[in-house]
């Protein structure tokens, strides 16, 4: 084991380049919690989902649509997605045991990977951001426009969301539905509906996410399986029903692993997952419901 | 006179078992009605019928139209349901709470919060606070509150003194019957306090195994025989 070579400037593009990592892996890892917390079951369709409305803005940018000209649209028919996909599909089980929830969710996956393979053919795709990747002078130090940028329309998104769960009345309907659904119906929300938004708001937090990885990674069906990984450690790390928990989750991890990478020689590409994991796994050793997760106690 | 409420011989299960055996009642506009009866006669469950949160059949007459069978639709045709147990989101914070119960509304909530603080000046003092760490007293007066914001036609009160201790109790009541006389708010009370329920109502029904045995008014029901025996214990 080495440590290696140490320099302020690279320090910060790494830290950099580990919150554009972070806000990806926070994004989604928010969208698996938003389901979590209303149905208690783990989508495991969350990164095919993404993936799938990625290539719905890849198909539309083919047609000469530019980038900001075809993002509003995929948020428009990822949210509908997610609509119909748990009035269709999660509906008939909502009330059925977590673990059938959880197998539908997983059958979801298959069926949207093997879609996406039909329509799109399963090669790699190149896929044009809106970002550009040369770099800007930030105190001396150069990072890139595309990691700002992918920073940047993450946060903008959670704070947006934020604002919305708290001030608005929908929001805070979402949110009681979510805690006591006996209590929300009494009170005349439409608990069934309000797990359909739900569903629609974390399609369309998939949808920006693999939409802002796309550039990156290239884009094939299977392009979210390993971040839908770190999407999980992120929720459970930051406490599975915690929306704050998601996202500072996903944003320690993003750092972590980059820092890891970067600096502890044997962890390097190959170990950064089993290390992070490793990490996760002291931490709720410590605090089993994670950083931010509500202890289960009920007052009786 | 129209009943504002009319229950006529409505059933209701809890899957195989029957818990009301054909339940007829009403309750008048702005009028407070008890319902007693022993541990397991069905007076929650007959709360649970109107609101459409247990499974029945015959016919539930609102405000001169035949009600859904679903808690929304109860919630928006302007009753509001305060369950056993208070139903108040212990995690969510007061003011939370009662922006809740303007759910069905549009418009301000601000207004209806001000009257609500006018009965219940104690949950202005506490309005960020969790409602989960008030105590068993304010959460009683927060789930009344959070009723009270629905500007309902008629709420239904389940169990109020349970839990709480006996001045509590009759505070709980009184502002009940404050807000009976100044909104116009008609009440159908369950409660196992025979004597103080009866002391506010104007009406009662007395409920055994799923029926309705014996009804009358407040002083009708004192003076019966059987009743005071059962039910007040003199």
């Amino acid at each position: 084991m080495y440590i290696a070579a140490f320099t302020w400037t690279e320090f910060a593009q790494q830290v950099v380049a580990g919150l554009r990592q972070g806000a990806v892996f926070a994004g989604l890892a928010l969208a698996l919690v938003i389901i979590y917390r209303s149905t208690r079951a783990i989508n495991f369709a969350q990164g095919e989902m993404a993936t799938f409305t990625t290539f719905i803005c890849w198909s539309l940018m083919n047609q000469g649509l530019s980038f900001w000209a075809a993002f509003p649209i995929v948020l428009v028919i990822a949210f509908v997605g997610g609509v119909t996909i748990e009035r269709t599909i999660i509906r008939p089980v909502e009330n059925g045991p977590v673990i059938t929830i959880v197998i539908v969710t997983l059958g979801l996956a298959l069926l949207l990977n093997g879609l996406m393979s039909v329509i799109w053919g399963g090669a790699n795709r190149p896929f044009r951001g809106p970002f550009s990747t040369r770099t800007l002078d930030v105190g001396g130090v150069p990072i890139s426009v595309q990691d700002i940028g992918i920073v940047a329309v993450s946060f903008v998104l959670v704070a947006l969301l934020a604002l919305f769960f708290r001030f608005t009345k929908l929001g805070l309907g979402l949110r009681a539905a979510a805690l006591n659904r006996d209590s929300s119906e009494l009170v005349g929300v439409r608990v069934g509906w309000m797990l359909a938004f739900g569903w629609g708001l974390a399609a369309v937090l998939g949808a920006v996410a693999g939409m802002m990885v796309a550039p990156i990674l290239f884009l094939d069906p299977n392009m979210m399986q390993v971040i839908l990984l770190y999407a999980f450690a992120a929720a459970v790390l930051g406490g599975l029903d915690s929306p704050v928990g998601a996202v500072v989750g996903g944003l320690l991890l993003g750092l972590i692993i980059t820092l890891l990478g970067r600096y502890v020689g044997f962890v390097g590409e190959a170990l950064k997952l089993p290390t992070a994991l490793l990490l996760i796994l002291l931490v709720l050793l410590v605090k089993p419901n994670g950083l931010f997760g509500r202890v289960a106690v009920r007052r009786v | 006179m129209t009943a504002l409420l009319q229950l006529d011989r409505v059933e209701a299960r809890y899957g195989p078992v029957k818990a009301l055996h054909g339940v007829s009642l009403e309750v008048g506009a702005s009028e407070l009605v008890a319902v007693l009866g022993a541990n397991g006669a069905g007076k929650t469950t007959t709360l649970r019928a109107v609101s459409g949160t247990v499974r029945r059949t015959g016919d539930v007459i609102f405000d001169g139209a035949k009600l859904a069978r679903r808690p929304d639709a109860a919630a928006r045709a302007g009753i509001a349901h305060v369950p056993e147990g208070r139903g108040t989101f212990s995690e969510l914070s007061v003011w939370e709470n009662l922006r809740l119960g303007a759910y069905t509304r549009r418009g301000s909530v601000k207004d209806d919060a001000q009257r609500v603080f006018k009965y219940f000046p104690r949950l202005e003092e506490r309005k960020s606070q969790q409602a989960g760490t008030l105590s068993g007293g304010e959460q009683q007066m927060l789930a009344l509150g959070r009723a009270m914001m629905a500007r309902p036609k008629l709420v239904l009160l389940d169990e109020p003194s349970l839990g709480l201790a006996p001045m509590l109790v009759a505070e709980i009541f009184e502002r009940l019957e404050r807000m009976r006389a100044e909104e116009g708010t008609a009440v159908l009370v369950v409660e196992q306090n025979a004597g103080l329920a009866l002391a506010h109502a104007a009406r009662a029904y007395v409920l055994e195994v799923g029926n309705v045995v014996v009804s009358g008014t407040s002083d009708e029901l004192r003076a019966n025989e059987s009743v005071r025996r059962s039910y007040l214990g003199y």
